[in-house]
């Protein structure tokens, strides 16, 4: 083996020029494959990264104006969303797994004692923190009990804890909301990120009396569960023309409520991305393509120059199974090394991007996985083999008695 | 060691067959050193390749020791090429990039042996035919008479029972083609049989015997 990797390396020492322009044309084609499918990576990163703070199987509605008159009401009428509007579709909407409203008290000065600080303030029904990815970290979040009694109870975010306790232990504290004291009984924390953590959940049904909100709910939005896009498709429009009637409006009048479809959003994302990595794919592919090619017409080329090398060979006692083993283990190894080359460069090319180009909207962390790593240098093989096969094949029917004919 | 009967040998030239040789019978005892001679064109060299299994014949027998020469697949015939025959050409056919004991050492390659015993083996037979010194050398850097001494010990490392030789001093003058002659002579006298094609009659008068071919067919056996 050893001695055959030697016979091996001394023909294409001999060929170096020629050997380092096809390696570079073989190492160029995996390089890019795997540059390709690192930007695809990242991309996707960046839309996963996008959707990370939302329940993606999800559907946002919000009251709008009208834009038809309708049932004798004038055009630019702004609507409103109450409690009622929420248990309407809580319990007449088929399939809506997890439910909250949204109310905003208004004024973000939070304070503790001495301390105060700027914090967005929601008012929620517990079931949001489905709908916002929300983990708690401490205690415990809203509940069905806060709503029904309308407990002045609030769970806070780790930036909360951070900024305004310091880190000291919230679980029981006081703060105060627009001069109302309430409960810490919760620290979370949000895979949205830090934004997200500065952030103060109240009950709904307290905030609504407390401020004076009165059953004023500004945004209503549930999860689907794993309802498909068509199911939610139907589940929305479901939803709209619940409104419509109790509000009012023109079937018709798609601007009345805004709807926002995750679901919908999220599939389409996805199978732009889908589309995108296929065409990386292919894109990647040709360039390999192109270097087998390459290596297989200068693998070619020297089996033609061979021919009287190998006539000797044969005449000498080498099967035509050691003839074909000789040619494809020098494409196996000429794609092979510089492939491996390629990947190497092209990783440590990935790598260097990610330290050194700053973070922007269109790609965060490229990279390529083990699985593409290893599927890439599976590809190699097999394209060595395939560079290798009909120069083999060309090689081992070389008839001697030709080859050796002295002209 | 050869026995020929009734070969016959065609080769298909622009769609019409050519018949090459004839109904040739021949046989060679071991310890022969048999020259072949005959004018250009004869088939001299189709012979040569038919007992060194590089062509085949259309029909007849050849036995070479006991075994029947016929629809032998490639890989048998590289094993009875590697083990049993060794060739020289008029031309040498040494691998022009590797040096002396590499091209000795080649047949070895080809019987699995290892590096170190193979370069061995070469080095012994490099001294035989006594180019010890240009063991590292590359064929461009040697004489005609010294790349064909190599090309001999490459034909006997594998310890052939029978060397074919086609033209081997055809490209030699005629104090080293004496020299080579003395060389096959040596290696005849150990026991190997030899094959050797000729032009030249001082060659064929160093051999036990001649055979003389004239258009496919022997003029009398000498
Ligand atoms: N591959 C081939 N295809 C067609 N005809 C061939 C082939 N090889 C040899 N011949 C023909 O067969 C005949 C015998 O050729 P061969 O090479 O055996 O002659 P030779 O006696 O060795 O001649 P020389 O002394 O010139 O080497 C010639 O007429 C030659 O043209
Ligand atoms: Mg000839």
């Amino acid at each position: 083996m050893i001695d055959r990797f030697l016979e091996m390396t001394s023909v294409m020492w001999r060929n170096r020029v020629r050997t380092a322009l096809t390696s570079l044309s073989v190492a160029w084609g995996i390089f890019m494959l795997v540059l390709l499918l690192g930007f695809g990576k990242g991309l996707q990163n960046n839309v996963e990264y996008e959707f990370r703070d939302d329940a993606t199987n999800s559907v946002w509605i919000y009251p709008g104006k009208t834009t038809k008159p309708f049932d004798g009401y004038p055009v630019g009428r702004r609507l409103g969303f109450t409690n009622r509007d929420h248990d309407a579709i809580a319990v007449g909407i088929e399939g809506v797994e997890h439910i909250t409203s949204r109310f905003y008290p208004g004024g973000d000065l939070v304070r503790w004692g001495e301390r105060d600080g700027s914090f967005e303030v929601r008012a929620t029904h517990p079931d949001h923190k489905y709908l916002e990815n929300t983990i708690i970290v401490g205690g415990r979040f809203l509940n069905d009990r806060d709503i029904d009694e309308k407990r002045k109870v609030a769970v806070v975010g780790r930036e909360v804890v951070k900024q305004l306790f310091r880190g000291a232990d919230p679980l029981g504290e006081w703060i105060t909301v627009r001069g109302v004291l309430f409960r810490v009984v919760g620290v979370f924390e949000d895979t949205g990120g830090d934004d997200e953590e500065a952030m103060i959940y109240l009950p709904i049904t307290t905030a609504q009396s407390a401020f004076a909100g009165g059953e004023s709910v500004r945004q209503i939005m549930f999860t689907v569960g794993d309802a498909s896009v068509e199911q939610t498709d139907a589940m929305t429009e479901e939803a709209r023309l619940m409104l419509a009637r109790r509000h009012h409006f023109s079937p018709e009048d798609t601007r009345a409520v805004r709807v926002r479809n995750n679901v919908e959003r999220f599939a389409q994302v996805k199978q732009i991305f889908a589309l995108l990595g296929g065409f990386v794919w292919i894109v990647g592919l040709g360039t390999v393509m192109a270097g087998i090619v390459g290596v297989s017409n200068i693998m070619l080329v020297s089996v033609k120059e061979r021919t009287r090398e190998i006539g000797i060979r044969k005449a000498l006692g080498a099967t035509p199974g050691s003839i074909v083993g000789m040619i494809l283990t020098e494409a196996l190894l000429l794609t092979g090394v510089s492939g491996y080359a390629g990947l190497v460069v092209g990783v440590a090319s990935l790598e260097a991007i990610n330290r050194f180009v700053p973070e922007n909207d269109y790609i965060r962390s490229p990279d390529v996985d083990l699985g593409v790593a290893v599927a890439a240098l599976g590809l190699l093989t097999v394209a060595g083999a395939i560079a290798g096969l009909v120069p083999a094949i060309r090689a081992a029917s070389v008839d001697p008695i030709v080859a050796l004919r002295d002209e | 060691m050869i026995r020929l009967s009734r070969i016959n040998k065609y080769y298909q030239v622009g769609g019409h067959p050519l018949h090459v040789l004839k109904d040739l019978d021949l046989e060679v005892r071991t310890g022969e050193m048999v020259a072949i001679m005959g004018s250009s064109g004869s088939g001299k060299s189709t012979l040569l390749n038919i007992l060194g299994i590089l062509d085949a014949y259309d029909d007849g027998e050849y036995w070479l020791g006991d075994t029947l020469v016929k629809g032998l697949s490639e890989r048998q015939a590289a094993a009875y090429r590697n083990r049993f025959l060794g060739f020289v050409f008029q031309s040498f056919h040494l691998l022009p990039f590797k040096n002396a004991v590499e091209n000795v050492a080649l047949p070895l390659y080809y019987q699995g042996i290892n590096r170190r015993k193979r370069n061995a083996m070469a080095m012994d037979y490099l001294e035989r035919v006594g180019l010890k010194d240009w063991a590292e050398h590359l064929p461009s850097e040697m004489s005609g008479g010294q790349k064909q001494r190599v090309a001999i010990a490459r034909a006997l490392v594998g310890q052939p029972r029978l060397i074919l030789a086609d033209e081997p001093t055809g490209a030699l003058d005629s104090v080293t083609s004496h020299e080579i002659m003395d060389l096959l002579k040596d290696v005849n006298g150990q026991g190997i049989t030899v094959v050797i094609v000729t032009h030249e009659t001082d060659v064929a008068a160093e051999c036990s015997r001649t055979v003389r071919l004239v258009d496919g067919q022997f003029e009398g056996v000498a």
